[in-house]
């Protein structure tokens, strides 16, 4: 049973497959209106989340099929201590697929590993975020037309960004990609991203504090919040929360043709003037996330035999 | 102390000084019945100091614990006082409970029943990450 746990369960074929059925749909979105007909999803989503869950959701009904949610762990029997892997069997008897959030690492695998259905991973904790990412590929590939030869800055907290994990996972299989990685030397991207991904695969990157110096290098400027949710001390949350500030000041070096992505929410880590910004890209991106999402529950259910 | 001083059993020997105790551990030797031996910092004229453990029982040892804490030492088994085999050691694929994921934010840290699974991520330089949370194992 094909599922999506992490970016890299996707070759690059499979991803150049889901953008060109994204661009489709954004094309064609009546051929694909009754496509999932008496289908349905389920959102479990352990954790807050308004673009994931409303992304993924409208994606189904725009497919013609349905949808049944749980929202928040005290609504579920995970309150009463259901595991994740009794919960992805029970949910497997009414659903044809499952897109899960869970503030564990991991519980998205768990979930796949028990369930009789595909499952999606729509975030667990701060390790993966793989359907973040592909609306972040849709977005690059339609404001660059490629995803190959460019320099990303990636900036704010990229040890818990589960986003960052799974784009630079994502853009280190294509060619001549750089990453500038600005980061508090406390958020810095885990070595199970540097030391395995990108120094065993020979990628560029550079780890530095200063977003500012950086700047005119950059073809992609992602930016990410710091995550209140993720530090187990808030004296390091407050300390550290606004290390990174994007503002109109800021962009003055950068390039005419640099694309912002976040993978929202903001909180202030940039500017509400940068917004009317031509190069401002992240509500493109939440649109491009709902095409993404539909083609890929398309893609799953197909592979499983349901469509 | 040599090897044939025990008439059924198993010597781990030719590891690395300072690991032996790791292994006796993992191992879960403190809790066997026979006798168990720990010579640590004996000259080796191959790597100059080394731990051994010397069980006098035929018992099974979970090879993969040794391959994962030390995949150069080396396992002799020995019956009716001879050396029957000598076994090289390689690090395993994966590890199946035999250590615990220290990530607080992992699924294994509240799943009941979930097996703590490690994979090898680099040979090189003996890298064990969690399959849950790909939290390095130490």
């Amino acid at each position: 049973m094909k599922s999506l746990i992490d970016i890299l369960d996707l070759t690059t074929q499979e991803l150049d497959e889901l953008i060109a059925t994204a661009q489709d749909i954004i094309a064609n979105p009546a051929k694909y209106a009754t496509s999932c007909h008496g289908k349905k999803l389920a959102t479990l989503f352990f954790e807050p989340s308004t673009r994931t869950r409303m992304s993924f959701e409208a994606a189904m009904y725009e497919l013609g099929g349905n949808v049944i949610s749980v929202t928040g762990a005290g609504t579920s029997s995970a309150a009463k201590g259901e595991s994740v892997a009794d919960t992805a069997k029970t949910v497997s008897c009414y659903t044809d697929i499952i897109a899960i959030r869970h503030p564990k690492e991991g519980a998205a695998y768990v979930t796949a590993k028990n369930a009789t259905v595909p499952v999606i991973n729509a975030g667990d904790g701060g390790h993966c975020h793989p359907t973040q990412t592909l609306a972040d590929l849709l977005t690059i590939y339609r404001e660059k037309g490629r995803l190959n030869n460019m320099t990303i800055g990636v900036c704010g907290d990229l040890k818990f960004g589960r986003t960052v994990h799974s784009l630079i996972n994502a853009m280190s299989r294509y060619d001549n990609i750089k990453f500038i990685l600005i980061s508090p030397e406390e958020l810095q991207v885990p070595t199970y991203v540097t030391k395995d991904v990108l120094e065993q695969k020979g990628i560029p990157y550079v780890q530095t504090t200063d977003l500012e110096a950086v700047m005119p290098e950059l073809d992609i400027l992602y930016m990410t919040r710091v995550q209140r949710e993720r530090f187990f001390n808030e004296e390091d949350y407050l300390r550290l929360k606004d290390s990174y500030i994007l503002n109109m000041d800021k962009l003055k070096n950068a390039k005419p043709d640099l694309s912002i992505l976040h993978p929202l929410p903001r909180v202030n880590e940039i500017s509400v003037a940068v917004d009317d910004d031509p190069r401002a890209c992240y509500f493109k991106q939440v649109l491009n996330g709902k095409y993404m999402r539909m083609a890929l529950i398309l893609k799953l259910l197909k592979e499983a035999g349901q469509l | 102390m040599n090897i044939d001083s025990i008439t059924n059993g198993i010597v781990i020997d030719h590891i690395t000084a300072g690991n032996g105790m790791k292994l006796y551990e993992l191992l879960g030797l403190g809790e066997l019945e026979c006798s168990v031996a720990i010579i640590k910092n004996a000259s080796s004229g191959k790597i100059g100091k080394k731990d051994i453990i010397k069980i006098d029982a035929d018992i099974p040892v979970n090879f993969d614990v040794v391959g994962f804490v030390d995949p150069n030492a080396t396992i002799n088994i020995i019956k009716d006082g001879v050396l029957v085999e000598k076994r090289n050691i390689e690090m395993p694929e994966h590890l199946v409970n035999v250590i615990k994921c220290k990530n607080p934010r992992c699924i294994t840290s509240c799943e009941q029943e979930i097996d703590h699974i490690f994979k090898l991520t680099d040979r090189e330089h003996n890298v064990y990450r969690c399959i849950y949370c790909e939290t390095k194992a130490n």
